[in-house]
């Protein structure tokens, strides 16, 4: 295969009745989604896309999908813009990406004419209504190569511009091969989506699913608000599998929601995009022990993951989470800072080759020879490892276990402190409901934010005296009636830094 | 029996500058956002007193001020 399309081809050609993408609107079937895909895409290729971005400005609902869908059709490579942030945030994105053809709907058609972009406005409400053209299409199918991007995905960076990761087709077309076959991803999978199309996690809901003939049902997300009614609408959608970010999964366990209501027919429970408190799986396992509970890796510039860990055994509520071991078709180095193999036991930094790599960074040379360099174990032929910048050690089971960021870990009294380390010991303490511990750096000082339904400062000063070294102790803890989230649903630490700053 | 002004009281204190009336749509409109209600239920919580269960942590019992003061009330009852 060249073309992730091909895989929605086949999948329609197979099960053109079977539900495929859902949303509070309503579900479509397979059938419908390839016919409507054809109508976009034939929208799009009338206005020229051809390897050109394309910038979404569209809501978390199946219309986008069978946006990002038509693009591709197009032979063009989108852009989901997130219509909830300031438009100065969405015309960074845009000014690095200059997109050729902004889509948006008549519900957004304002605000994104406000964005003042230097490109036509298609909107979604004609391009659903196109009179697809399947010589125009096929036409662009001929011509496009598995090198093709299929999507710019931008990451918020964490100083200056984001990040746009230039994805290519054969790159999800090998991820997602790998994660269906890894995780039992089939035509009886029925995806609750949380993710953004914005996020690279989506990337694997949306793709598996085309790929198996599963089906996506997308999460309003107001639901996470009131976790009982959305443990209802999973089961009242027959949703067996999930792919969410810890805080999402946490906000079920600080409810005990799964106590209140009946159990949605669950089987599958993935995670990433930050480190999975483990109370909150060992509340989730109780309730599913037959389900596979995996913890993923990885950064957008691998697709969405390059590492995982099926969770084989239990865990203490302090014991952190290994990332367990390489997905199939990625290598993991782990290097010294003098680029040597780390010993075991020893940290370095979490480098990957293989056919997950993103191509780069979007109009970015620079930033991209930075992180996407040439493998320097490999002398004989030229061959580009990524640079995570996460670090990352074996342990003595062979599993490889997260240590924190090149760049977050911090330097206080003398010793580089993981402040990860610190939430880990933190969240055994009984009653804590999330925590967050950041490094104030003006006040040369740490601090444990955290909620909770009574005050646990004294508790938890407590507990991390026992447990760890005088210069790893918060010096402030704070207790906050919500922990901040992103609009990815992550801890939001921008958030909480801001904080720090008011005090 | 509390008041509409307790609850838009706490609602400013949550979100300052909100510009909602008593049967204003606050959670499909994105007038408030998942960690802004949970503070809301935090505050109502401890202002109030009150024990709010997960099955009272439901939409409709969120979705206006008025609906708010309604769950207040039915649970100080």
């Amino acid at each position: 295969m060249k073309h992730l399309l091909e895989c929605l081809d086949a999948t329609a050609r197979r099960w053109p009745e079977r539900p495929a993408f859902g949303d509070e609107a309503g579900t479509l079937t397979w059938a419908e989604v390839a016919l409507a895909v054809q109508r976009v895409g034939t929208a799009l290729a009338r206005q020229g896309v051809q390897r050109r971005p394309v910038a979404l400005y569209l809501d978390h609902r199946v219309p986008c999908l069978l946006t990002m869908l038509g693009t591709l059709a197009a032979g063009g490579f989108y852009t989901v813009l997130d219509t909830a942030q300031p438009p100065e945030r969405v015309r960074r994105i845009t000014d690095q990406l200059a997109p050729v053809l902004l889509v948006t709907d008549e519900e957004h058609r304002a605000a994104a004419e406000a964005l003042g972009l230097d490109c036509p406005l298609l909107l979604w409400e004609s391009a659903c209504t196109e009179e697809p053209d399947p010589y125009l299409l096929q036409r662009l199918r001929q011509d496009a190569l598995d090198v093709d991007l299929a999507y710019v995905l931008f990451t918020s960076g964490s100083t200056g511009a984001p990040k746009g990761v230039a994805v290519q087709h054969r790159a999800v077309l090998a991820y997602s091969a790998w994660a269906a076959e890894t995780f039992g991803i089939d035509e009886t999978t029925v995806f609750g989506n949380q993710t953004p199309f914005y996020f690279s996690m989506s990337v694997t809901d949306l793709y598996t699913a085309l790929r198996t003939g599963s089906q996506l049902q997308v999460l309003p997300k107001r639901l996470f608000s009131f976790p009982v009614q959305l443990l209802d609408y999973l089961t009242t959608h027959g949703v067996n599998t999930l792919y969410w970010v810890p805080s999402a999964l946490g906000g079920v366990v600080r409810w005990k929601a799964l106590d209140y209501t009946a159990l949605p027919p669950l089987r599958t429970i993935l995670f990433a995009g930050e480190t999975m408190p483990t109370p909150y799986l060992n509340y989730w396992r109780a309730h599913y022990p037959a389900a596979l509970f995996a913890n993923l890796f990885g950064p957008t510039e691998t697709t969405d993951i390059c590492a995982y860990y099926i969770v084989d055994r239990p865990f203490a509520d302090d014991e952190p989470l290994p990332i367990g071991r390489a997905c199939d078709n990625c290598g993991l180095l782990v290097l010294t800072e003098d680029n040597r193999p780390a010993a075991p036991g020893q940290v370095g930094e979490l480098c990957v080759r293989g056919s997950f790599l993103a191509a780069g960074y979007y109009n970015m040379p620079e930033k991209t020879a930075q992180r996407f360099c040439p493998n320097p174990l490999q002398p004989h032929y030229p061959e580009t490892i990524y640079r995570t910048g996460d670090l990352v050690c074996y342990g003595e089971d062979g599993l490889l276990r997260y240590m924190g960021r090149t760049d977050n870990q911090i330097k206080h009294m003398g010793y580089r402190i993981e402040l990860g380390e610190i939430e880990t010991a933190a969240y055994g303490q009984e009653g804590l409901q999330s925590c967050a511990c950041l490094y104030d750096v003006p006040r040369d000082r740490l601090v444990l934010f955290f909620t909770a339904g009574r005050d646990l400062t004294d508790a938890l000063r407590a507990r991390l005296a026992d447990r760890l070294p005088g210069y790893m102790q918060p010096a402030l803890y704070r207790r906050l009636k919500a922990m901040p989230q992103n609009q990815n649903g992550k801890i939001d630490r921008a958030a909480l830094r801001a904080q720090l700053k008011e005090d | 029996m509390h008041t509409i002004d307790e609850i838009m009281k706490i609602l400013a204190e949550v979100k300052p500058g909100l510009s909602a009336g008593p049967d204003d749509e606050l959670v499909r409109t994105g007038l408030l956002d998942s960690v802004e209600i949970m503070s809301v239920v935090m505050a109502l919580a401890e202002e109030f007193d009150l024990e709010i269960s997960p099955l009272d942590l439901k939409e409709e019992n969120f979705h206006t001020a008025n609906a708010i003061l309604a769950l207040v009330n039915r649970l100080e009852a």
